[in-house]
């Protein structure tokens, strides 16, 4: 395998409400910051992830290339998913050897639309969605399937909330109060927040990852795997892709320091230790984690960037990014990162 | 000047919805579903996917093309309670999203279940399909309306009516009750006064013929705070509480009145809440309720 890596980062302080910024409007000071953090002005390639359901309309990632100045023509690509999984294709395009860069940015507003039920479009069109059964819906139905322990899912939300406020990119929520249940067994404060936002990465491979910058933090593993998407033909209290993707990746061959994991609803982290295997000491989410901001389909690459700005700043040698699609984690992208 | 945000509604919408297809598979349970049938598909290992799958979500291999009668009932293994359903949630009324694993079926089918409330939900709850009307049957998961609770349990309504007697030592307790007394009997035998009066001493058995006329002031032995409405007691909560009237060697259960309900103790002093003369007949209603008398309390 060539050797890739993260060799910048930059992502929006989210906001919890529209700023009233379009696409282009809202990705371009993230780009602008990972060239300036990269050095690197053009990219052998280009690849984005965003959902047009969030924005109601139909390709509208076409109009997020104006941030990016597409003259002369560029090498571009586009996920409807996760921009996770634009770096995945972007370190798949690394490994072809003939280029050596790829820009790679995702964003998300979900302030326009009701997200909860935006959610259940991306449901099997036959025997799921026409129920209309929503996010938080699906969601519970998971948490009940693993049987959490209420004080365990408080706990998180609480420790996700406190990193979160001590984050200046994540949002201000408060300690969790006294709630009812949204959808029993889940309560608001479990599910992530809706959010604005955006992120950027730039990968680079071999020598001149090295040139770019004194600490890469190289992609030593990286594998997604999926399972079925109809809920009743799986067993949701275990997460078997993401264990699947984190044994192919790797995790367990060495100490993982921090691990940020894509838990949109606080018992999906627990599903989702379990599944990597990460050892007790293992620092899950001290960016708050998208229980603190979750800019959708910028909320798993940021996760990405997030471990890899640990090992880039010196302060980690080994982390873990994770990142999943799908309705109860359905699908899901590990990447370990080292110095 | 700052100026107010510039804000379009905007609506995505395929007027008429989308036409799909649904190939010979799905299309074979819609089918089924709109006769009113719940059916799987067998997998070449002898499972039977519901709803069925093209393809074997284990192996990846396509299904057979037997397809089994299952359910109708089924077993709930998991649930998620909806309190406030949202606008196209299949029912408009707090409800239960499931896995259902139907009869005969070796996965599980995603829907909502009617159980009225959440106390009514548990794994292994036992539940049936409730379809449209045929002739609103299209041929869509939703026409399953929602699942129901099997029944397992029924009302009977028992209701006889009677013309009961107190019996003569009640009858005479009662008359003194009119009269504002509260009558006791003392065994002689045992050194025992029993309100409200009795002929025949049930510790000893035998009879009692020494009456005694006990005031109407006693001391809170124990008491129970009842939160079911009771047509007797002034509101919810209220408290029934064991009182032993002074002189008195067993307690009389009554209300207790005028007094918050976390006030009421053990030891507390209380005094008979009588209803004025005139309204008096031969009836324990004569006395409202026990009150606190403001007495220190007494050692019990």
């Amino acid at each position: 395998m060539r050797e890739v890596a993260v060799v910048a980062f930059a992502q929006t302080k989210h906001t919890d409400h529209d700023e009233g910024l379009i696409e282009p409007e809202l990705i371009s000071p993230v780009i602008q910051e990972v060239k300036r953090l990269s050095g690197l002005t053009r990219f052998g390639f280009t690849c984005s992830g965003s959902c047009d359901y969030l924005a109601g309309a139909p390709f509208s990632f076409v109009s997020a290339l104006d941030a990016i100045g597409a003259w002369p023509p560029i090498s571009e690509s586009h996920v409807e998913m996760d921009a996770a999984w634009a770096l995945y294709e972007a370190w798949v395009r690394l490994q072809h050897g003939d280029v050596d860069s790829a820009l790679v940015y995702g964003y998300g507003k979900s302030s326009q639309g009701d997200l909860r039920e935006i959610m259940t479009l991306q449901l099997d069109p036959y025997y799921l969605a026409p129920l209309g059964l929503d996010q938080v819906s699906f969601a519970a139905l998971q948490a009940g399937a693993l049987g959490a322990d209420p004080a365990a899912l408080r706990e998180i939300v609480r420790r996700s909330r406190a990193d979160g406020r001590a984050n200046p990119y994540a949002l201000d929520l408060p300690e969790p109060g006294e709630e009812g249940y949204e959808v029993e067994p889940l309560r608001p404060s479990d599910a992530a927040p809706i959010t604005d936002g955006a992120a950027a990465v730039v990968l680079a491979a071999g020598d001149l990852a090295r040139e770019l910058v004194e600490r890469p933090a190289w992609i030593t593993g990286i594998a997604h795997r999926i399972e079925p998407h109809y809920l009743g033909m799986r067993d949701l209290a275990r997460s078997a892709s993401a264990a699947d993707a984190a044994r192919a990746a790797g995790v367990g061959k060495g100490p993982v320091e921090v691990a940020e994991l894509h838990a949109q609803f606080s018992h999906e982290e627990l599903i989702l230790r379990e599944a990597l295997g990460l050892p007790p000491d293992t620092v899950v989410n001290p960016s708050g984690g998208p229980l603190a901001a979750n800019p959708v389909m910028a909320t798993g690459l940021i996760r990405i960037g997030e471990a890899a700005r640990r090992i880039i700043d010196g302060g980690a040698s080994r982390t873990v990014g994770h990142a999943s699609s799908g309705p109860c984690l359905q699908q899901n992208l590990v990447t370990v990162l080292e110095a | 000047m700052p100026s107010e945000p510039l804000i379009a509604e905007h609506v995505l919408e395929f007027p008429g919805g989308y036409t799909r297809t649904t190939g010979p598979v799905i299309g074979r349970f819609l089918t089924e579903l709109r006769d009113g049938r719940i059916v799987g598909v067998r997998t070449a290992d002898d499972r039977v996917l519901v709803p069925p799958l093209e393809y074997d979500p284990a192996t990846g291999e396509a299904v057979t093309g037997t397809f089994v009668e299952v359910g109708p009932a089924g077993t709930v293994l998991g649930w998620a309670w909806v309190e406030t359903p949202r606008k196209g949630h299949p029912l408009d009324r707090p409800f239960a999203w499931a896995l259902v694993k139907l009869d005969g079926a070796d996965t599980s089918l995603v829907h909502a279940v009617d159980a009225g409330d959440v106390k009514a939900m548990r794994p292994g709850l036992r539940v049936r399909p409730r379809f449209r009307p045929e002739a609103d049957r299209v041929g869509h998961i939703t026409d399953i309306s929602c699942f129901v609770p099997e029944v397992t349990t029924m009302v009977s309504h028992v209701r006889t009516e009677y013309r009961v007697q107190p019996g003569r030592s009640l009858a005479r307790f009662l008359e003194s009750v009119r009269e504002g007394v509260f009558l006791a009997g003392r065994c002689t035998h045992c050194d025992k006064v029993y309100v409200p009066y009795r002929t025949t001493c049930p510790q000893c058995g035998s009879s009692i013929s020494e009456e005694v006329e006990l005031p109407d002031t006693g001391t809170v032995t124990t008491f129970a705070i009842n939160n079911l409405p009771d047509p007797r007691a002034p509101e919810v909560p209220f408290v029934s509480a064991y009182i032993l009237l002074d002189g008195a060697d067993v307690p009389m259960i009554a209300l207790m009145g005028d007094v918050p309900a976390h006030e009421v103790r053990q030891g507390m002093r209380v005094k008979a809440v009588w209803v004025p003369p005139e309204e008096r007949t031969r009836s324990m209603t004569n006395i409202r309720w026990f009150a606190p008398t403001g007495e220190p309390d007494a050692e019990l």
